[in-house]
């Protein structure tokens, strides 16, 4: 009977601190849909207020930032994955001399990620030229240790028999990776994805010094640059709907695919 | 043999796209950093001068590498045990919750998908004396309003909360993702035996989740370096470097001061701090855990 009830206590208390984690985000968007004077005066009312979208939108290329943004996102994994998917297999099913070399090689990536290299990184676009491109956001991340890591994890659990039956039917290897390979992994390819498209979408120092133009700036860059035009305090209500506008989209997704990215996240073989 | 041969071309053919941009953007550049840090090379300067370990020498004189590198050690400190824990917790209970179990996932997890830049923003907005969220709640007890970011001794504390709130409920899918392979019948016999909660706790789950704690613990380390994009928007470092990192202080060496020798002996020394955090793990933990 006790042990039934501290199991209650807990879950209460724990259910209490799921409510906290919550509050950040309804007192931001509580905050984007009042009129400024409401907002600042902080005594409670039911003012509600579009104005500060309106104004958001039409005071900064919002548009440009997520058209950028998403290409990148989407360039980013397309090529992540078709590489990644390489090397794992490589890595996975076709032995080869040196290869535990190679693998501590893809290892230094992990441990050295490329954000920490900004300043190297910025010297080696500036001699390839890329400088303020979108392509120059993206070349550093094309290869991604993790996927590899991650792919070649779950390429070793599946049965060889279906790759020799494949083999003796005629396929080539190539097409035992993108035909038996390939789809049957498809949960860790979601959980892939999901690493590997909020890591683009959030990030910000990278982007932030390498470009310098409105056409090639994602989100994230856009909305610092915004927050940073006002005097800190006055434009609260803008600030907050800008950035509202810029989290939206990846907590949509997740929110509308929520089981599925856990399942597979826990199911991935990420441990 | 030609069999032999065909497989291993086939391989490298596999790697080559990987391993290409492996060596343009990771180790192209750790030996740029390496060289250019024994450079004198900064606006005074515009052809670089070899000037051996002179770099070195000023930064380890230098009072704002002391701090940035303190302040690192301290956010470390701040943001491992406490994020790792409450992920753990969150874990545990967010696996077979009575009721709520998607609620408290979701609630704890979403923090992970919100870029820093934004979390600074919203942060910022709770931190803010007078009217922000920390202020209000404070002056209902009828507490002074405290100035969050702008008090040295204050600031620090302030973003490692910031940070937890951020961080943990990443922790917790691979504490959820481990839970998973802790075999039932474990807890089933330890059950039958009349064992307490407490115990089973601590006898079995957290000693077969080592493997995982090892691996977030690791990940949390190298965050702790790497998560600066906050201070563009809340401090800038400040008040008087007081929450002054070193990613961030490679970034203001480089583009703000333009001191490019600086920039590449900063970016050297984490380098060596990341490859130290990974010796730990290859070397020192990994021998002492259990892998089932």
């Amino acid at each position: 009977m006790k042990t039934k009830f501290t199991s209650r206590l807990g879950n209460l208390l724990m259910l209490a601190l799921a409510a906290f984690w919550l509050i950040p985000l309804l007192w931001m968007t509580v905050t984007a849909f009042r009129p400024r004077q409401a907002a600042l005066s902080g005594l409670f009312s039911l003012d509600f207020t579009l104005g500060n979208f309106a104004t958001v939108w039409s005071a900064a290329p919002f548009a440009t930032y997520y058209l950028n943004t998403i290409l990148i996102v989407v360039c980013v994994f397309a090529v992540q994955m078709l590489t990644a998917s390489m090397a794992a297999f490589a890595f996975a099913r076709v032995p080869f001399g040196g290869s535990s070399i190679v693998f501590l090689l893809f290892l230094v990536q992990i441990m050295i990620p490329a954000d920490v290299l900004i300043f190297p990184n910025y010297n080696v676009l500036k001699q390839l030229s890329l400088l303020d491109t979108k392509l120059g956001i993206m070349l550093p991340f094309l290869a991604s240790a993790f996927g590899i890591f991650l792919l070649r994890q779950v390429f070793k659990t599946i049965p060889t028999e279906l790759e020799e039956a494949a083999l003796i039917e005629g396929c080539s290897p190539w097409q035992v990776l993108w035909k038996i390979y390939f789809p049957l992994a498809r949960p860790t390819y979601v959980a892939f994805a999901l690493v590997s498209i909020s890591y683009q979408w959030n990030n910000f120092l990278w982007p932030l010094i390498i470009t310098n133009s409105v056409e090639n700036r994602p989100l994230t860059v856009g909305l610092s640059i915004f927050a940073q035009s006002f005097e800190i305090g006055v434009q609260w209500t803008e600030v907050s709907a800008a950035t509202l506008l810029v989290i939206t989209p990846l907590l949509l997704i997740f929110l509308v695919f929520q089981r599925q990215f856990i399942e597979s996240f826990i199911h991935s073989g990420i441990k | 043999m030609n069999a032999r041969l065909r497989r291993n071309g086939f391989a490298w053919l596999l790697l080559l796209p990987s391993l290409l941009f492996l060596l343009l953007f990771t180790f192209y550049p750790i030996a740029l950093t390496l060289r250019l840090s024994l450079f004198q090379a900064d606006l005074s300067t515009p052809e670089p001068v070899f000037t051996g370990l002179d770099n070195y020498r000023t930064m380890f004189q230098d009072e704002v590498f002391r701090k940035v590198m303190g302040n690192n050690v301290l956010f470390a400190l701040g943001t491992v045990p406490l994020g790792i824990a409450l992920a753990l917790l969150m874990a545990v209970f967010a696996n077979k919750a009575l009721h709520g179990r998607g609620f408290m996932r979701s609630a704890f997890f979403y923090p992970t998908l919100i870029p820093m830049i934004a979390v600074a923003n919203i942060w910022l907005f709770i931190y803010t004396p007078e009217y922000g969220l920390m202020s209000r709640l404070l002056s209902w007890f009828g507490v002074n309003d405290i100035n969050w970011l702008g008090t040295p001794g204050l600031v620090m504390w302030a973003m490692i909360l910031m940070i937890i709130w951020k961080e943990a409920g990443f922790f917790m899918i691979f504490y959820l993702a481990g839970l998973q392979n802790i075999s039932k019948e474990l807890y089933e016999a330890a059950h039958v035996d009349g064992v307490g909660r407490f115990t089973v706790f601590r006898k079995i789950t957290f000693p077969l989740l080592m493997p995982t704690t090892l691996f977030v613990s690791i990940v949390a380390l190298t965050n702790a370096y790497k998560l600066v994009d906050h201070l563009m928007i809340m401090t800038r470092g400040g008040p008087n470097n007081a929450s002054n990192l070193l990613l961030y202080y490679i970034y203001e060496t480089a583009f703000s001061y333009w001191d490019q020798g600086m920039a590449s002996a900063l970016t050297v020394v984490m380098i060596a701090v990341l490859l130290l955090i990974a010796a730990v793990q290859f070397f020192g933990l990994d021998r002492r855990i259990h892998y089932n």
